[in-house]
């Protein structure tokens, strides 16, 4: 049985990890491209950066004093128990949100869209957001959060299916263009990319794709890992860098995640994440220990499933009496 | 590896800024700053300059450094303020209250994310003796917040919130930023959107236009989006 306090302090320190640490995948995904980057002033861009992360680790200070929108992803386990069930989960979040926002910290950045109203705590209508997915076979939940920029640097385009891979490419190299310029989009980033599903999906899974796979992950689909080179490639050879510099440096990885859409379109969805890749991880188990680390581990085999069946071990007890 | 940073030309400057102190400034060049630099962003110029609310007293005497940004900073009980780092916002969205803010505040550098446009720098920091100098990565939060030795003071907390007040920090080797916008106007972002906008044609050769485009779509690549 997960208790209440146990997600409320796991939450609290995530939330300290995401704004701090820098994800060891993405840090060496960015000294790689800093060893090839030919531009001078995309270059010295990235050696700040890498002061910059060093800094924030050593004083524990946020890398970025642009808290994003704070947000969170939890994957529960079908065996999971939690002491006050769903609603306590969700109000766990919430206050840790406020917590951290305080005790870190972190500029309080939710405000009303209208009003402009803050409550200096990042909570609010509907923030933070939280999304849900299921693991069978395991009794502990996983909870990731994200602080992610929220001006720019995303695109939502409805292509259809004539328009191919050439489409693809395309609205691949707008977006990158786009908001790379003047570096709005704080790149070299990891893109993700969403193709499918209904539009709101499309967006979802664009977002999740940037934000909770780690540098070098690839789509199981090889003819997709395949697709998802060939556009960091592309989007490392437009001749832009950091801040929108001359360079090379724009794509620390792009990562593509499909659902199954429309038979008429072809909806896709580019998200680039930034320069502090600012994710963390907690796997709370029923004994309530915790494990923190920085790969979400959200695109498991399960949530990628292709058709009803999935051979849970219970659904395989049934089947063997 | 390129350039390295010991080679790029890196100079500090005293706050409030005097008349000279930025002739032979040029763009691309490293800055830190030390003295006292303010926030401001729509929500203090709204205030300032579209309800007609004073400037803060002896502010023009203070600084004349408007950051474009907020900070992540919690007020504490005892009334007192943690700072953790700033960082910038993008800058473009403020061009309407930029020319009235500069005649107001005597601001002489404007500091934010992604410069202003070229017309801008020409027609209104220009004329005002103003340079821009844009933060790097963007998200040096955690070296910006190390150069923050304190908050004088915050003007509108509760009105405005922690995002939109006008936070007076003092500041010491306070950087790095780079000089986007020199007094004659020119601007590191506009040369290297030149250079970059020449080779768009051969990145995109070959790919056929989609099927269905968009409202107001043009197929220019050079058009400047700010």
């Amino acid at each position: 049985m997960i208790k209440y306090q146990t997600i409320e302090d796991a939450a609290r320190r995530i939330m300290a990890n995401a704004a701090i640490d820098i994800p060891a995948d993405y840090r060496q995904g960015i000294e790689d491209m800093s060893k090839w980057e030919e531009g001078d002033l995309s270059c010295f861009v990235l050696q700040t950066m890498m002061d910059n992360w060093k800094a924030a680790t050593e004083d524990r200070r946020p890398m970025c004093a642009d808290t994003g929108l704070p947000r969170y992803y939890v994957k529960v386990g079908n065996d999971a128990r939690l002491a006050d069930g769903f609603i306590g989960l969700e109000r766990a979040l919430r206050s840790a949100t406020a917590l951290a926002t305080h005790d870190i910290p972190l500029r309080p950045n939710r405000v009303h869209p209208l009003w402009r109203s803050d409550n200096n705590n990042n909570v609010g209508i509907n923030a933070p957001e939280i999304d849900w997915s299921f693991e069978p076979d395991v009794d502990w939940v996983d909870i990731t959060t994200v602080h992610k920029g929220g001006l720019f640097g995303t695109d939502y385009r409805m292509l259809f299916p004539g328009d191919g891979i050439d489409g693809i490419k395309r609205f691949f190299l707008d977006t990158l263009v786009s908001f790379g310029k003047r570096g709005l989009a704080c790149q070299p980033a990891i893109v993700g990319i969403g193709l499918g599903g209904s539009k709101d999906v499309t967006m979802v899974l664009g977002k999740q794709a940037a934000c909770l796979r780690t540098v070098g992950d690839r789509n199981p689909d090889p003819k997709i890992a395949e697709l998802e080179l060939e556009l960091k490639r592309m989007g490392n050879s437009i001749g832009m860098g950091a801040m929108g510099f001359t360079g090379n440096a724009m794509v620390a990885d792009c990562h593509i995640e499909v659902g199954y859409t429309h038979t008429g379109g072809m909806p896709m969805s580019v998200h680039t994440f930034c320069l502090s890749s600012r994710r963390a991880t907690v796997r709370i188990h029923a004994d309530g220990s915790c494990e923190y680390r920085h790969d979400p581990q959200w695109f498991t085999p399960y949530m990628r499933r292709e058709t009803v069946e999935w051979p849970t071990a219970k659904h395989s007890e049934k089947q063997s009496v | 590896m390129a350039d390295s940073k010991a080679q790029r030309k890196t100079v500090r400057l005293k706050l409030p800024i005097r008349d000279g102190d930025l002739d032979g400034l040029e763009i691309g060049t490293v800055v830190y700053l030390d003295g006292v630099v303010y926030t401001g962003r729509e929500g203090v110029y709204k205030k300032v300059i579209e309800e007609g609310a004073a400037l803060p007293a002896g502010l023009t005497e203070l600084s004349n450094a408007n950051f474009h940004c907020s900070p992540a900073a919690a007020v504490e009980a005892d009334g007192s303020y943690t700072v953790g780092g700033v960082t910038a916002t993008a800058s473009f969205r403020f061009s309407k209250w930029m020319r009235a803010w500069l005649e107001l505040s005597g601001a002489r550098i404007i500091i934010g994310k992604g410069g202003m446009s070229v017309e801008d720098y020409r027609d209104i920091l220009v004329p005002a003796g103003a340079i821009y100098l844009t933060t790097v990565g963007y998200g040096t939060g955690a070296l910006l917040g190390r150069g923050i030795k304190g908050v004088k003071v915050v003007h509108w907390l509760e009105e405005l919130g922690n995002a939109q007040a006008m936070w007076i920090f003092e500041v010491e080797n306070f950087g790095p930023f780079l000089v986007e916008s020199d007094l004659a106007g020119n601007s590191l972002f506009e040369q290297h959107g030149k250079l970059i906008n020449a080779n768009l044609e051969a990145v995109y050769a070959g790919l056929k236009a989609p099927a269905l485009a968009r409202y107001g779509e043009t197929d220019d690549r050079k058009d400047e989006l700010i």
